[in-house]
């Protein structure tokens, strides 16, 4: 078995549930979660960490999935986009997006979704400086980044409204 | 709530899945799939000489490996010229494999497929491809020369060549009528490279289902049923035995258009040849080196006008670098020669257009397609005669306008379609006094002379178009209403983001009087309707939008014949409200329009207790009668297609403030307005939502992005790390307003939104810009060096 193909086991907790796949070592955590442990929703946009598509949380703080190796990440927690609503019902970030009209295509959305969530739980309510400089790690070429922008003040809204923090939930290490 | 819901803004249907990553896109279908990768060239041209695969033999989860030698039938034949047209003398498209020659950078040379992505590339990096040179040609001008040419048989790599002419009143050409002008203007102005780049690449996953003889392609395309076409023609099936179907599409923007692609045959191929499922999944550097690029041209420009700033005559020579291959045809360079014009009635016109092969990526539509070059073209040389006359930009303008009682309004060319370019609807001056009125156009000089009190510079600029949306030839809708109620509309075009499940449910609900949670809506799948063109030139909404519509109305009146038969009532008397039949003011006389449905298909057999209704014993049917009387067809459904006369013609002016530094030559864009008109508007949040994302683009476009290749022919910014697209800080906060000039050529009145944001954007930077420093803007993009250097030479 060459190296290439040597398979190491990889454990964490994903969006709250223990998971667990044997992978080589060279298998960047974004194919492990969409490959290995079927969440698609983790996207995939340039593999060279500039779009944001693939941000998830790690231990609750963004990274780009597509630089980082799975198993660097073993033993750690993960949040993906599939992990963000809580008991059914979709968190303060996707309820704004989608009453802002966020999103279009929907391909970066999940990366922007992660981002903005960990930025509300650090910062609740941002100034508009604060916002843009939030999303501006990542890609979108559909909404033109208005609605988006839009879409971060309303969910610091919601989450104010509802006094939930979309980020507790991480558990942050 | 019910009824009209057309023209509201309607909260997005796709959002539930679309933000708990329960979207399906092509790569996250069949998880148990092989993989394919393909080799490409690294060289801009080269003959090959030999392909060694022997090394990659022994990578364990190889499937296999093919070359072009491998390939049956019609797929070794090179791919569809998809547009043919009598000017493209010399069109030529790729084989899916290199035969003997690569052509640009990236050409696919070898797939290989094995268990996964990883295993496929450990393949292709071991296949050895040894390649005699040949000379690249790189730049549209050199290539113009034909000194070497990209294609043996093609002399002076010109694909095509085309002269449009259009006399003025009085017979003089254009040529007659500029020598005759008391002034005169000539210059020249250049567009660099840009990409759709959306941020899903392409992909393709094919699963042949051997018992059943059955090829299923998934495909991230923007033309499902047209993929579906030649995907059968190359693979020698039957149609009924192939069906293609769009899912979640990440961004389209044009590129996705082309079809097929290499890959679109190739994968399911495979997967009929090996049995297997297989898929293929772009990844960025390859969609920037092997899927398209649009915009390069160079424009000679001759302008002759009074001293009111009448154009009179306008002379346009345009040399379009359409790449290595013209699978697309001419439609770029057709579009920017006769969208040139815009909201404009000029003198006399001439252009004439040279598409020339270069060893580079084929360039195809990107959103705006061919328009943004055009616009460029008469916005800059308007701006120059208004300099030249000292006078007000806008005045220039307003004073070549075609009138809002002037309409239809025929520019005397032959558009993108083949039918004559003639304006169905439009008010120009009116877009420009709300333009003027948003950017505060008349106390911009105060503005301006406050920040150079202030050492600041800053400049406002102009832009306006006129854009040919919702092209044919046709689509088509179709319409079921089931017996729990529920309406199921499907169309064959796809989405790529449009929200079309949302604005067609709209218009659907609208027509049939029905709750919009009771609709659904299915695009792109050809086994729901395998008739459909596809989702390009801003026409989903005026095509599928309108033939939704003429669907509906049939499935209405149906349904309205049948209720007034069960009600003893006139049809003429009766209404839908609330997914209710009932006889208008008399709402106690009603009847579900689920009941409905289930009496419009009389059964023998029951399943439920509401189908009893419609069985043979229950008394509903007439004994004297059929049961399905002459001309009727069982089922409350209908099917309908729109197929216009020529396209809708939406328009737009933008203005920008720009702040130049006058250290750095750091360009900000102070403010964005812009004023669109695409007549009635189905969901304005969705039309909002379109025109940032044109707009962002534009900017994009106007500032950043351009594709560098050197002279071998090699892409020296293919990553998203050199080749720069806007992130949130590079968008200026776009200002909007609507008017709604209603197309008198369909029954909604629409007209397209989706490219219409892009079109101006470069004009009006280019304009601002201009206005800040004084110095002429001529091309685009245009970079803070580009600017510092302009500003050297003209100090120099």
């Amino acid at each position: 078995m060459s190296e290439e193909t040597t398979r190491h086991l990889v454990t964490l907790v994903v969006n709250g549930v223990v998971r667990e796949a044997a992978v080589p070592a060279r298998r960047l955590l974004s194919d492990f979660l969409r490959h290995d442990l079927g969440l698609t929703g983790t996207h995939v946009g340039c593999e060279h960490g500039v779009c944001g598509a693939c941000t998830v949380l790690l231990d609750g703080e963004p990274v780009r999935s597509c630089l980082t190796f799975a198993v660097t990440v073993d033993g750690h927690e993960i949040t993906t986009v599939e992990g963000l609503a809580r008991d059914g019902e979709p968190s303060p970030v996707q309820r704004a997006f989608t009453e802002c009209h966020g999103l279009q295509c929907g391909f970066c959305t999940p990366g922007f979704l992660c981002t903005v969530t960990a930025f509300l739980r650090d910062n609740p309510a941002p100034t508009e400086e604060e916002a843009l400089e939030a999303v501006s790690g990542n890609l979108c070429r559909c909404t033109g980044y208005q609605n988006i922008i839009k879409a971060v003040h309303r969910a610091a809204e919601i989450q104010a409204e509802t006094q939930v923090r979309p980020g507790d939930r991480e558990g942050r290490a | 709530m019910t009824t009209k819901l057309f023209g509201e803004p309607v909260q997005r249907r796709e959002d539930a899945r679309l933000v708990t990553g329960q979207g399906r896109y092509l790569d996250d279908l069949g998880p148990g799939a092989l993989a394919a990768a393909f080799v490409r060239s690294p060289h801009a041209h080269a003959r090959i000489k030999d392909i060694d695969v022997s090394a990659a033999l022994d990578v364990e989860g190889l499937v296999a490996v093919y070359t072009w030698e491998d390939l049956p039938g019609a797929l070794a034949e090179p791919l569809p010229l998809l547009i043919p047209h009598p000017a493209l003398t010399h069109g030529r498209t790729a084989y899916p494999l290199a035969k003997d020659i690569v052509r640009h950078v990236g050409e696919p040379v070898v797939m290989v497929v094995a268990a996964d992505r990883y295993l496929a590339e450990d393949a292709c990096a071991l296949i050895e491809v040894e390649y005699e040179f040949l000379k690249p040609v790189v730049g549209v001008e050199e290539a113009a020369q034909g000194v070497h040419l990209v294609h043996e048989d093609v002399p002076g790599n010109v694909g095509a060549h085309l002269v449009q002419e259009v006399p003025s009143r009085e017979g003089r050409s254009a040529a007659e009528a500029i020598d005759a002008a008391p002034n005169r203007l000539e210059f020249r102005l250049d567009i660099e490279r840009s990409a759709s780049m959306p941020l899903e690449g392409r992909g393709v996953y094919a699963r042949w289902d051997a018992d059943d003889g059955s090829l299923r392609v998934y495909s991230s395309t923007q033309t499902s049923t047209s993929v579906r076409m030649a995907v059968a023609a190359k693979l020698g099936l039957p149609l009924p035995k192939v069906e293609v179907i769009a899912p979640d599409v990440g961004g389209g923007f044009g590129v996705k258009i082309v079809h097929p692609w290499p890959e679109e045959i190739l994968v399911p191929w495979a997967a009929r040849t090996l049995g297997r499922e297989v898929k293929w999944t772009e990844d960025r550097r390859e969609h920037f080196v092997s899927s398209a690029h649009e915009r390069a041209q160079v424009q000679h420009v001759r302008v002759g006008f009074d001293d009111e700033g009448h154009v009179l005559g306008l002379d346009v020579t345009i040399l379009h670098d359409h790449g290595a291959y013209t699978p697309y045809g001419i439609i770029v360079p057709i579009i920017t020669s006769t969208q040139l014009l815009g909201p404009y009635k000029i003198g006399a016109y001439r252009v004439e257009f040279s598409s020339i092969y270069t060893n580079t990526v084929q360039v195809t539509p990107y959103r705006g397609a061919g328009r943004p070059q055009g616009v460029f073209c008469m916005e800059r040389t308007l701006d120059r005669v208004a300099a030249y006359l000292g006078k007000d930009r806008t005045e220039v303008r307003a004073a070549n306008f075609i009138g809002p009682d002037e309409f239809p309004y025929d520019q005397g060319l032959i558009f993108q379609d083949g039918r004559p370019l003639v304006y169905d609807s439009g008010n120009y001056p009116e877009s420009l006094r709300m333009l003027k009125e948003l950017i505060g156009w008349d106390s911009f000089p105060e503005m301006k002379a406050r920040a150079a009190a202030e050492g600041r510079r800053i400049g406002i600029g102009i832009g306006c178009y006129v854009e040919g949306t919702g092209v044919g030839p046709y689509e088509g809708g179709h319409v079921q209403v089931t017996s729990d109620g529920r309406v199921h509309v499907s169309t064959g075009l796809t989405s790529q983001g449009q929200g079309h499940e949302t604005v067609f449910a709209q218009i659907a609900a609208t027509e049939l009087g029905v709750p919009i949670e009771r609709v659904s809506v299915v695009t792109g799948d050809t086994r729901r309707f395998g008739y459909a063109v596809g989702t390009f030139a801003s026409r989903a909404a005026v095509m599928s939008g309108n033939a939704i519509a003429l669907a509906c109305r049939k499935v209405r009146e149906k349904a309205l014949r049948i209720a007034a038969d069960a009600l003893e009532a006139d049809p003429r008397d009766l209404e839908i409200t609330d997914g209710i039949v009932h006889v208008a003011g008399t709402p106690s006389a009603s009847i579900p329009l689920a009941t409905v449905a289930v009496l419009s298909n009389p059964l023998r057999y029951a399943f439920d207790e509401e189908t009893k209704r419609a069985t043979q014993f229950s008394g509903t049917s007439a004994p004297d009668r059929p049961p399905v009387d002459e001309g009727e067809e069982p089922g409350l459904e209908g099917r309908d297609y729109y197929s216009p006369i020529r396209s809708t013609f939406a328009s737009g002016m933008h203005a920008a403030i720009v702040e130049t530094d006058p250290e750095t030559a750091e360009i900000t864009i102070l403010r964005y307005a812009v004023v669109h008109d695409c007549g009635k508007l189905i969901n304005p949040m969705i039309v909002e939502g379109q025109i940032h994302g044109g707009v962002a683009q534009g900017v994009g476009g106007a500032l950043y992005e351009k594709m560098v290749y050197d002279e071998h022919g090699q892409l020296l910014n293919a990553s998203f790390m050199d080749f720069l697209m806007p992130y949130a800080t590079e968008v200026p906060r776009i200002e909007t307003a609507h008017l709604e000039t209603p197309s008198p050529l369909n029954p909604l009145g629409v007209k397209g939104a989706g490219e219409a944001g892009v079109i101006p954007v470069s004009a009006v930077i280019a304009s601002a810009i201009e206005d800040a420093e004084g110095i002429p803007i001529d091309r685009m993009p245009i970079s803070p060096s580009d600017l510092h250097t302009l500003r050297l030479r003209l100090a120099g």
